[in-house]
């Protein structure tokens, strides 16, 4: 609760540092310490320290699981911010108020990673995308910028009507907005409630990016500001997967029978269509927007398996998948040529940066010893514990397989090729230690993976 | 009157904003549409609260506070309706400054 409430007064103290501070590094240390701010609150919660005493009437539960996965993702943000955000003074004049609508994001993330209610999980889902529609268009001369906004825009509030038809059928089902099953709730009418169960399923399915449903995410990634894409693609992502699987683990365990099979047919079609488009791509920007349909379909198992591995699967997925996309895509906002061939040669100028990078691609790929190594394993064995899964895991082993190619398709060209003609640009050193910092995080996790496990349940 | 016939109101209205979605190519248009949508929704939000309450009420429930959640529920979709409306409106006069145009059809600059 501290989070939520700190998280949406920082919104409102960012939009007035825009007014109050001139400098732009000034307005850029106090987002920092307003997450740092947040970032101990988070902690107070998981303390069991309450500032805010509030009565949401079990609409709003922070459940440990809940407090342990905001605290991670605000640190995520801590390090996204560290790293990105002097490249936000690019994109456009209103430096704090990018700031202002990332904590109005996060103050949705507390409610989507909390709710207890569908009317929370659709306030929450609303708060996290319009303030991402703004950011996305947030270049207003960038025509390729206005495309994306208009397109994310129209897509999104769609499968806002989607998720809202779903959660009316659902209410007329159970005369219930509560996402808890009790024995006070009783499912009057079946056919409503599988009706209403598979809207939700699609609706959220779009939200993740998943296939069938991902039609929009290469475009809206390609045309984003980098420095925005590198926080859809990894902090809301993983935000509103977990909101997903709170979703269909609190509510619909009893249908699992009648769900699971689209979720197979789902997961199967993301990881093919993800990494078997990705390979074809000439910008790595959109690489990495298909990549992160390709993890989002790894992501799934945690929903396909439902069980205590999937969850520990998404935790550390969402460390070592958001630690790697970050590391890559703020090296990438500060590149001049986003295809494969702007990486040519950069590890004989830049030898530091191209070895992170390397680190965060093997991680990507999956590759032992890094972080995004455990956190497949952690998904497949979890769904290995559902019967009648090994063609599915057997699939997704070969789906990774193939997306080592075109992560291996920058690494080659970052050693083995001759630089072009264009110079890459200088990192600073605190770019460079941040890095590093993230580098370092990477293989621990790969290591140690029990580091962040071993805090889930005490 | 019977809880299928506003079922059956509502579904179509709903259908005919997806049609509309799908098929028609001004961004103006689309975006009346997925409006549509979400009155649907908000027809079948009131329509169920009324038919909860006066299962409530037979049941001997005489408060009459049962269902209401259904119609607090449509106030809070017309207010992040109206938050999307004028995000959205500002994102299409945002395009229309660049391009002189609302038609879907232009937006191709990204597919090459």
């Amino acid at each position: 609760m501290n989070a939520l409430i700190i998280s949406a007064v920082l919104g409102v103290v960012m939009m007035f540092s825009g007014i109050l501070l001139k400098q732009k590094s000034a307005i850029r240390t106090v987002a920092i310490a307003g997450i740092l701010v947040l970032l101990g609150m988070s902690i107070l919660d998981l303390k069991g320290i309450q500032l805010f005493s509030i009565d949401t009437r079990e609409m709003i539960v922070f459940d440990h699981f809940a407090l342990v996965f905001n605290t991670v993702i605000f640190a995520v943000v801590l390090l996204y911010l560290l790293l990105s955000a002097p490249d936000m003074e690019k994109v456009g004049v209103n430096y704090a108020e990018y700031f202002a609508l990332i904590f109005f994001i996060l103050c949705g993330a507390a409610l989507v990673t909390s709710f207890k209610s569908l009317l929370i999980l659709f306030l929450g889902i609303e708060i996290i995308s319009i303030p991402l529609y703004i950011l996305t268009g947030s270049d207003k001369r960038n025509l390729k910028g206005n495309e994306a906004a208009l397109k994310y825009f129209l897509l999104g509030s769609f499968s806002t009507g989607l998720m809202l038809m779903g959660i009316a059928l659902l209410y007329g089902a159970r005369a219930s907005f509560s996402t808890v099953i009790s024995p006070a709730i009783i499912p009057q009418n079946m056919s409503l409630l599988y009706a209403g169960m598979i809207l939700l399923l699609f609706a959220m399915a779009f939200k993740v990016s998943a296939a069938p449903f991902h039609f929009w995410t290469p475009d809206v990634y390609d045309g984003a500001p980098t420095v925005f894409t590198s926080f859809m693609a990894t902090i809301v992502k993983v935000v509103v997967f977990f909101g997903f699987i709170r979703l269909f683990d609190d509510m619909f365990e009893p249908q699992q029978g009648q769900w699971r099979l689209w979720v197979t047919v789902i997961t199967a079609v993301t990881l093919f269509i993800g990494n078997i488009t990705a390979v074809f791509q000439q910008s790595v920007k959109r690489m990495l927007a298909y990549s992160s349909i390709a993890q989002a379909g790894f992501m799934l198992f945690a929903l396909y398996a439902m069980s205590g591995d999937g969850k520990e699967g998404l935790m550390l997925y969402t460390v070592a998948y958001s630690a790697a996309t970050i590391g890559i895509f703020a090296v990438l906002a500060r590149m001049s040529d986003y295809t494969f061939d702007g990486f040519n040669g950069l590890a004989k100028s830049q030898p530091m940066v191209a070895a992170t990078l390397t680190v965060f691609l093997l991680s990507l790929a999956g590759i032992p010893l890094t972080a995004g190594f455990m956190a497949k394993f952690y998904m497949l064995k979890a769904a290995l514990g559902t019967p009648g899964s090994l063609w599915l895991v057997i699939f997704a082993v070969i789906m990774a397989a193939v997306s080592v190619y075109y992560y291996f398709r920058v690494i080659q060209a970052m050693y083995f090729k001759e630089p072009g003609d264009t110079p890459h640009p200088a990192f600073p050193s605190f770019f460079k230690g941040m890095l590093l910092v993230l580098a370092f995080l990477v293989i621990l996790l790969g290591v140690y993976p029990e580091l962040l496990l071993g805090r889930l349940y005490f | 009157m019977p809880i299928l016939n506003y079922i059956i109101l509502s579904i179509a209205l709903f259908s005919i904003g997806i049609v509309g979605v799908l098929t028609r190519r001004n961004a103006i248009i689309i975006f009346m549409c997925i409006e549509l949508m979400l009155n649907a929704v908000n027809l079948l939000l009131v329509a169920f609260s009324k038919m909860h309450m006066n299962t409530a009420f037979k049941a001997g429930d005489l408060a009459g506070t049962a269902g209401t959640d259904g119609q607090i529920f449509v106030f809070f979709i017309m207010v992040v309706a109206a938050a999307e409306v004028s995000v959205g409106l500002a994102i299409i006069v945002m395009m229309y400054r660049n391009i002189h145009s609302v038609d879907v059809n232009f937006l191709n600059r990204l597919k090459q």
